[in-house]
């Protein structure tokens, strides 16, 4: 069977690298179609020359993550937010 | 480098014909952005489009019909895995390009499920680059492409778009999929220039 | 939660398993802890430089100093081969992790919890099982576990004696290729019937996680929305057609 995707937990990792927050449990809008999910639902390319998380509705790309020495680049342009819970502390 | 665990020796094999940092395998991988289009062979066609909008187009049955070559060619990817002495056969960019006037020196070539990737002009043309049907004296597979896929084994192999559907030429470049993402604008593994700015 | 940085590792035991699979543990200085379900990511380096990486579910329930691995040979892998057939106490590898907040169980949940699994995708349903039991916790637990024949599943002995005595735990096999003598179900993979005979009910609104193979994901997704299960509680970790 040919590989596809995995579920969007994949990135979690990855963007661990760059945030303190865990990004996959954060909800996002797809800006092509307009679902909301949680990242963690993205369908992950994952054996790519980079990540990239396309939207379970309608496959557009949600995000392109790529690693190279000493660099990462991420581009969010496929989802138009993303909304995290934030503690209130005070 | 990270710390090297004793008894795992990877599946890639360094070797001195390689481009710096490259490991030969002996299967072939694939990668992939995007789920594998089907796309129906009498609906297939290629495209070339030229800055002025001139479209010209090939059905399947056309694109067989035209000359073309069988070359064995190295592959050269980005993830480090090379592939040496691979067998393909296309139909030439240079035959494609034939009648085309343009002024564009700079190509963005894009494939069935949006994938897309840029080229100068001059590195499709002089022999360089193919549109290619067979490899290994079958008809591609899908998941490495088929029915047709762009070949130009010079530069890194996320340049060979898969599932090929048009070259546009234009004025001025513009960065495709992994080039606005982080990867190089060019891409020559003999110059290790994988990421943006290296 | 700071950033994940990649740290090093050391195999500190390894326990063959069935189904071509070994559970390796892992001293792991400085371990955070994790939550049942989580992983991490594994980084092997050859001599020659030589880099692969993949994903692993955390085997372990949460609250010991030392992570446990279950990794099952694949074909052709990238690291089950070395982790399956040559690790051994003393290497050292590197692991970014834990990660992955979404595919999580914690006992404070108070919901039924319905467990699938495909082959090794019992890997990080055994750690929320097995983090149930590390503190007792009365919340019932179903799992379906989906293999092709009798003798490979893994932690079958183990599943057997949480039946027995952590309580509220019910595990029932669905064989896809061989049944056992005597089985009651014909081999087939897992249907809306037994899904629903040996999972819960809708209507009992539990927290579902699905884990295996893509086919089979999607397989038992599929079934667990048509027998009217919220597709928000179902949660699930595909991990392609080849693990690695």
């Amino acid at each position: 069977m040919t590989y596809t995707w995995v579920d969007g937990n994949e990135l979690a990792g990855a963007l661990g690298e760059l945030f303190t927050v865990d990004v996959t449990v954060a909800r996002g809008r797809c800006a092509g179609c307009g679902r909301e999910g949680a990242v963690a639902e993205a369908h992950v390319f994952d054996r790519a020359p980079g990540l990239v998380a396309r939207c379970p509705g309608c496959e557009a790309v949600l995000l392109r993550f790529v690693r190279g020495p000493g660099r990462a680049w991420l581009d969010l342009r496929g989802v138009t937010y993303l909304e995290f819970a934030v503690p209130d502390v005070g | 480098m990270g710390v090297i665990t004793r008894g795992f020796s990877g599946r890639g094999r360094r070797d001195e014909n390689l481009p710096p940092g490259q490991y030969l395998t002996k299967d072939f991988p694939v990668l992939s952005a995007g789920p594998t289009p089907r796309i129906d062979i009498d609906r297939w066609e290629f495209g070339i489009t030229t800055e002025t909008g001139m479209r010209h187009r090939w059905s399947w049955a056309e694109l067989l019909a035209l000359p073309s070559e069988s070359v064995t060619v190295d592959v050269h990817c980005v993830t480090k895995w090379s592939k040496l002495g691979t067998t393909w056969q296309g139909v030439s960019v240079d035959t494609l390009l034939q009648d085309v006037e343009s002024a564009g020196d700079f190509t963005l070539v894009h494939s069935y499920g949006g994938y897309t990737t840029n080229l100068p002009l001059e590195d499709l043309v002089d022999g360089r680059a193919w549109v290619a049907y067979r490899y290994d004296e079958e008809p591609i597979a899908a998941e490495h492409g088929g029915p047709a896929r762009l070949l130009v084994p010079h530069l890194y192999f996320w340049k060979s778009a898969k599932w090929v559907r048009e070259i546009q030429l234009l004025l001025e470049d513009e960065p495709g999929f992994w080039e606005s993402a982080g990867y190089h604008n060019y891409g020559d593994p003999w110059r290790e220039q994988r990421y943006w700015g290296d | 939660m700071r950033r994940l940085t990649w740290r090093v590792v050391t195999v500190a035991a390894v326990r063959d398993e069935a189904a071509a699979a070994r559970t390796l543990v892992l001293d792991v200085p400085g371990w955070p802890g994790h939550l049942a379900g989580q992983h991490v990511d594994v980084r092997l380096t050859a001599e020659d430089g030589y880099t692969a990486q993949r994903s692993y579910s955390i085997a372990s329930a949460p609250g010991s100093d030392r992570v446990e691995l279950t990794v099952q040979l694949v074909d052709d892998g990238e690291l089950s081969p070395y982790l399956v057939g040559s690790a051994r106490p003393g290497d050292r590898f590197e692991i970014r992790g834990p990660v992955g907040g979404y595919f999580t169980w914690q006992p404070a949940d108070p919901a039924l919890v319905l467990l699938a699994a495909g082959g090794s995708g019992i890997v990080p349903l055994m750690s929320m099982i097995r983090a149930r039991a590390a503190v007792r916790s009365q919340t019932p637990f179903r799992l379906v576990y989906s293999v092709r024949e009798p003798g490979v599943a893994i932690y079958a002995d183990e599943l057997r004696r949480r039946v027995r005595d952590d309580r509220g735990l019910d595990v029932a096999y669905v064989y896809t290729r061989t049944a056992p003598e005597a089985w009651p179900h014909r081999p087939g993979r897992v249907s809306a019937a037994r899904l629903g005979e040996a999972g819960w009910a809708a209507e009992f609104e539990p927290s579902c996680y699905v884990c295996g193979p893509t086919g089979f994901v999607e397989a038992v997704a599929d079934l667990l929305v048509s027998a009217g299960h919220q597709a928000q509680r179902i949660k699930t970790e595909r991990f392609g057609p080849s693990g690695g």
